[in-house]
């Protein structure tokens, strides 16, 4: 139960990644036509996310229900780009104001507002993905953690930013599209997105992005400041007696899992073609956090398989049975967090590792005795009992 | 022709549809005799899924999530339009197979599901979205792959696409004609404008706002209050309302928001006997949910309403009632999907083919007395000439139309109101 952690870090995290790596990169193409890659790409753009979610919330112990906010943001900005490069004036010739993106017109806006302007350079845009969520994300993190807002309150208090966020959006319709979000994005520097060719590319940066992520994610969590950031989720007063600046590591894996997200938003719509409000606000944001519960909120990899399996099953189970989704999805979650803890990755180091384990050692393909300087895991709940 | 359970009711539809349109037969005549199939070549050069005996069309709405209440009348209207074009056998020989696919109210899905239609079935035309968004997210998929779509909701127009034919209203038909008849009619000289905070309501609002400071002389807006889409809790806005006195209180509040609209209006003592309210999104399918106690006297301005008197609607009442259920209502936008199959029909024969580019080339111009709303005819820039209506609602939920305008010229994109 307790070994999602050393699976990531030791040796034993590698031939999880491969298995990875070969079924999003050779099964999937090879097994499914362009739109099954495209939707496919999409629930991976959500795995960003979740994976954003599992060092913050299952390493950082800080449950955000409002990382659409950081998902927004990427995916404003990519599709703000976008919108740009649409709005030729020669494609809105009958626009009152040719050359600004129809919505403006639409909403007597007669030039591009200033913070608009610089979404023409996709330097600026690509920045601007890279750094504004992972800099939102660690002005509420200094907000909040400074002053020692945590648990219940923090995941209340960021739900409500995400909403704020989605009433100021539709409100401000001839600065952001409104309800409808911004609509036909057609091309990327010059190059139809629409295209095959084009949403096959797309899949697969998606997916060599989300590997660096997850790399990223095992490297931060393998240095020390891992260490401390899972110290301060069992015992933050112990940590902060240390000498430790409790804040700061904790604004650092939320900025993170913003940077995260943030990508996540650009690469979703470039897949998609548009970015809405509707993928932003309060229930993207908790579906988040059910794609990393279901995975296993202590595994990175788990993230991806929870977002790529609760995305599949909507698909096919809500065509099915339409009605009963939102409660099915409702009672995985309940069920989840009631019998499996840890998720798809904790049922997987329970149940059937040590029987793949016992398997590959009677076979002779791995020596028999366990390595015993392997890390001992941290397990929040063990932790917890323990401190009982 | 084919024989029919129900003669009486298809030949007499088809009798008028012949009436209306003597160009079909011309459009086929080359080919012969009237019922005489071409040749599934000649009709399909661009890979649509047309068979010798079927084609194929698409039902795009969302059979789940918030929207699907809303939706589903424009579900039943276009699958028992479809089922009445079989009967009749069918469009070019062709019998309608329909493909229904579920947006489930979420926008991303309704593009998936376009291009699924279009690439996968390719579908000959889709009858489909509701919400602007869900339209706005289906636009680039339908120009991409060149598929054709019958939109039925009204809608905030500044839009015209040649792969989409709207046959709801757009905001002028139904803002300018509502304004005047409050204006002259029941004399309103301060009008106080509500909505929910999405674009339909602020761009029809934005027309109303125009046309009151500009067009109606000696009348002002004294209050426009926008609440965010599904807010239940109407009070302080209801106090708003109150301290300014309105003549009339003219709203585009939508969906749920309604039902708290007006139950918390009466309840602050603002009911159909003491105030003017007109309110544009209150269907017959609002009210199911709202009440008829709380709307009584309320008014709203539509191109349709269950109750309007004409043979065609009574026809189409009925015909709705034994395949829906008797207790099943009608708004205007069930109405309205209702026309898209028959259109893209008449647009198909006209132009004696299924190709999505010669079926829009043949579309303006069309006209169809048989609608259960009376005649429409499609305009060069995609919308319907169509008639507004004003309802006063009753208590039992059905609404007596006070007062019908004449045919209204559609304008997506109104000079001097942008």
């Amino acid at each position: 139960m307790n070994n999602a952690l050393q699976m990531l870090l030791g040796k034993k995290g590698l031939p999880g990644l491969l298995i990875l790596a070969f079924i999003l990169l050779v099964v999937f193409p090879l097994t499914m036509d362009v739109d099954g890659l495209n939707l496919t790409g999409r629930f991976l753009a959500f795995a960003f996310v979740a994976v954003g979610l599992v060092l913050a919330w299952g390493y950082g112990g800080l449950l955000s229900l409002g990382q659409g906010l950081f998902f927004g943001i990427g995916g404003y900005a990519m599709a703000m780009y976008l919108k740009l490069e649409a709005s030729t004036p020669e494609a809105t010739a009958i626009q009152t104001t040719p050359g600004i993106p129809d919505f403006m017109d639409w909403n007597q806006i007669t030039s591009l507002p200033w913070f608009w302007e610089p979404f023409h350079s996709l330097t600026f845009t690509v920045l601007a993905i890279l750094t504004l969520p992972a800099l939102f994300a660690a002005f509420i993190g200094f907000a909040l953690f400074t002053r020692r807002v945590s648990g219940v309150f923090f995941a209340i208090i960021t739900q409500a930013i995400v909403t704020i966020a989605t009433i100021l959006v539709i409100g401000q319709q001839g600065y952001t599209g409104g309800v409808n979000g911004i609509t036909d994005l057609r091309t990327l520097k010059g190059w139809d997105i629409h295209t095959d060719q084009a949403l096959v590319v797309f899949y697969f940066a998606t997916v060599v992005l989300l590997f660096a992520m997850i790399a990223l994610g095992m490297w931060v969590l393998s240095t020390k400041y891992g260490r401390i950031l899972m110290a301060t989720r069992d015992q933050e007063n112990r940590i902060r007696y240390s000498g430790y600046s409790v804040a700061y590591f904790k604004i650092f894996i939320f900025a993170l899992a913003g940077f995260m997200s943030g990508i996540g938003g650009a690469m979703f719509t470039l897949q998609v073609g548009f970015m809405s409000p509707s993928i932003i606000g309060i229930i993207p944001s908790i579906e988040f956090v059910i794609f990393a519960a279901v995975g296993g909120r202590l595994s990175l990899l788990g993230a991806v398989y929870g977002s790529l399996l609760v995305g599949y099953a909507r698909v096919t189970f809500a065509e099915a049975f339409p009605q009963l989704w939102l409660f099915l999805i409702g009672a995985v979650f309940i069920a989840v967090v009631m019998f499996a803890p840890y998720g798809l990755a904790g049922l997987y180091n329970t149940h059937v590792r040590p029987r793949v384990e016992a398997f590959l050692v009677r076979m002779g393909w791995r020596p028999g005795a366990p390595p015993s300087d392997t890390p001992r895991a941290i397990d929040p709940q063990a932790a917890q009992e323990a401190r009982k | 022709m084919t024989d029919s359970k129900k003669p009486s009711f298809t030949r007499r539809r088809l009798l008028k549809s012949m009436a209306a349109l003597p160009i079909m037969a011309t459009g086929i005549a080359g080919s012969g005799s009237l019922f005489a199939k071409p040749a599934t070549s000649e009709i399909n050069t661009t890979g649509l899924a047309v068979t010798d005996d079927t084609v194929k069309v698409g039902i795009l709405h969302s059979l789940t999530g918030t929207m699907a209440i809303s939706e589903t009348g424009s579900v039943e209207a276009e699958t028992l339009a479809i089922e009445q074009i079989n009967e009749m056998g069918g469009i070019l020989g062709r019998k309608l197979e329909i493909i229904t696919e579920d947006g489930a109210s979420d926008w991303p899905t309704f593009a998936q599901r376009a291009r699924k239609l279009l690439r996968e079935d390719n579908v000959a035309s889709i009858m489909g979205c509701w919400t602007s968004a869900s339209r706005k997210a289906v636009l680039p998929v339908l120009e991409r792959e060149n598929g054709l779509l019958y939109y039925p909701t009204f809608y905030e127009g500044l839009e015209q696409s040649p792969n989409v034919i709207y046959t709801g209203q757009e905001a002028t038909q139904q803002v300018l004609a509502s304004l005047n008849w409050l204006y002259n009619e029941k004399g309103v000289r301060t009008f106080y404008l509500v909505g929910s905070d999405y674009i339909w309501p602020r761009t029809t609002m934005k027309i109303a706002r125009i046309h009151i400071e500009q067009h109606l002389d000696g009348a002002s807006v004294v209050g426009e209050d926008y609440a965010p889409l599904g807010h239940t809790s109407f009070g302080s806005m209801i106090n708003r309302i109150r301290l300014r006195r309105p003549d009339a209180i003219y709203g585009a509040v939508v969906g749920g928001s309604n039902v708290a609209f007006f139950r918390q209006l009466v309840s602050a003592g603002l009911d159909g006997s003491n105030q003017t309210l007109l309110n544009l999104a209150t269907t017959e399918d609002e009210v199911l949910g709202i009440g008829g106690e709380n709307v009584e006297g309320f008014y709203s301005s539509m191109k349709y309403f269950q109750s309007l008197d004409n043979e065609n609607n009574q026809e189409f009442v009925r015909a709705f009632k034994e395949r829906w259920g008797e207790d099943s209502v009608i708004g205007d936008v069930t109405q309205a999907a209702y026309l898209g199959p028959w259109l893209w029909k008449e647009a198909v024969e006209r132009a004696g083919s299924f190709d999505v580019a010669k079926v829009t080339a043949h579309s303006p111009g069309i006209e169809l007395n048989q609608a259960p709303e009376g005649y429409v005819k499609v305009h060069d820039n995609h919308h319907l000439w169509s008639k507004t209506r004003i309802g006063q609602w009753r208590r039992d939920g059905q609404a007596d139309v006070v007062w019908e305008s004449d045919l209204i010229e559609p304008d997506p994109f109104p000079e001097g109101y942008q």
